[in-house]
């Protein structure tokens, strides 16, 4: 048996069935929670946020034009809000955030070497990425988005994606070469 | 030396799509192209490893991070009761309601989804439609616009074309001085009526010119 496809689940929606409202959050929440939470590192804002952006997609239902493909649109909704929510933090917030980070850049990798643990490592070095270069890796390798995918989600032009992946990648090959392991690129 | 320098943009270009090939989100043509330069550069081949343990990590770093709690479903669903129907356009017009679930009745749902795009362009132009009603008989009460279609003065039926647009619609209704004054019927028919004090010949004319607009006409008929 076929499942319902998202885009069916949007028209049912749209004309106000809470069953197929609950089928797409579930289909669906967990991985807007983890991209949201990857951008605004606190779970509770996250878990705020998700409830947001279904709620606007019941709110919205009935404008959703299929131009993309619905996770794509989930997706470039939660940045949005997650956006706006970062924007509302305090600066002093921010700063304390800030520093948190350069002292993990400094410190745990190196300890995680010491332990010869080279994925831990590089799972670390990826949660030291600013909040742009962590945004393009999770959505090009854990949330699967195409290069045009990428390019609507965050609103730039495809060769941007391209760009900024390398880039993300190359600063990635950075905090690892500081952490002790050199990989032979860039 | 020139052929190097031919070679390093088309290199650099390969090597940029070395994420989207190892998490298997290429076109075709792009996957073939990365396969057929790894499979003739080493390097390339080596630096492709590197991306596939990024790709690793990457993602057990996310899946690490856990579910939300059910607080955001909950949260979520009280917003949802409060709010009541979602679509405006449902909430405001009933009719539209009614043009929803005729759409979803509409073909098999295989069908329907093949059909997407054109069944979103028929809602919105039914929704148009359903506007141009509710503005038309502004003054007649809206109990009587959500129970069931207007049938005074229909001249003719018709069904438009789920490819046309609500902007197409609303040109060939005006050029043809025709108005919607009722519907959607169980068939996606709408009622029409001509302005102005027409004979029953020169109803049957318009209605003539109005059937050979295939664009925006799929079936045409005098009524009454």
């Amino acid at each position: 048996m076929q499942a319902t496809s998202d885009e069916e689940l949007i028209g049912r929606i749209a004309s106000g069935d809470r069953l197929a409202m609950q089928v797409l959050f579930a289909r669906h929440h967990v991985r807007v929670f983890r991209f949201v939470l990857r951008l605004v590192r606190d779970e509770s804002v996250a878990e705020d946020l998700i409830s947001e952006v279904f709620l606007d997609v019941w709110r919205q239902a009935g404008r959703f034009e299929g131009r993309s493909a619905v996770p794509t649109w989930l997706l470039a909704i939660a940045r949005f809000k997650a956006l706006t929510a970062l924007r509302r933090k305090p600066d002093e917030e921010l700063d304390e955030e800030a520093a948190a980070q350069i002292e993990d850049q400094s410190d745990d990798p190196e300890a995680s070497l010491a332990k010869k643990d080279k994925s831990a490592v590089l799972r670390k070095c990826l949660e030291g990425l600013s909040a742009e270069h962590r945004e393009i890796i999770d959505l090009v390798y854990y949330h699967e988005k195409s290069v045009e995918e990428v390019a609507e989600i965050v609103g730039i032009p495809e060769n941007t994606v391209k760009t900024r992946m390398f880039y993300a990648r190359k600063r990635l090959a950075e905090l690892l070469k500081a952490a002790g392991i050199e990989r032979g690129w860039p | 030396m020139n052929a190097v320098s031919r070679e390093a943009p088309e290199r650099q270009e390969i090597e940029a799509l070395l994420p989207w090939h190892a998490a298997g989100t290429l076109s075709r043509r792009d996957r073939e192209r990365v396969e057929r330069a790894i499979a003739s550069d080493s390097e390339l081949a080596r630096r492709l490893t590197l991306v596939r343990e990024e790709l690793q990590e990457t993602i057990h770093l996310n899946e690490s991070l856990g579910v939300p709690s059910s607080r955001a479903m909950e949260k979520l669903f009280a917003a949802i009761e409060a709010e009541g129907a979602p679509a405006p356009v449902r909430r405001s017009f009933d009719l539209v309601g009614r043009v929803s679930e005729f759409l979803s009745g509409f073909a098999p749902r295989t069908i329907a989804y093949a059909a997407a795009a054109a069944t979103v362009a028929f809602f919105l132009q039914s929704a148009m439609l359903t506007a141009i009603l509710m503005k038309d008989h502004s003054e007649t009460p809206t109990t009587e616009l959500a129970g069931a279609h207007i049938t005074t003065n229909v001249h003719a039926v018709i069904r438009f074309s789920p490819l046309a647009t609500s902007s197409e619609i609303n040109s060939f209704l005006n050029a043809h001085g025709a108005e919607v004054i009722g519907g959607p019927g169980r068939n996606g028919s709408f009622d029409i009526r001509f302005t102005g004090d027409l004979s029953p010949n020169e109803i049957v004319r318009n209605v003539q010119r109005m059937q050979s607009e295939t664009k925006v006409v799929e079936f045409i008929a005098t009524k009454g």
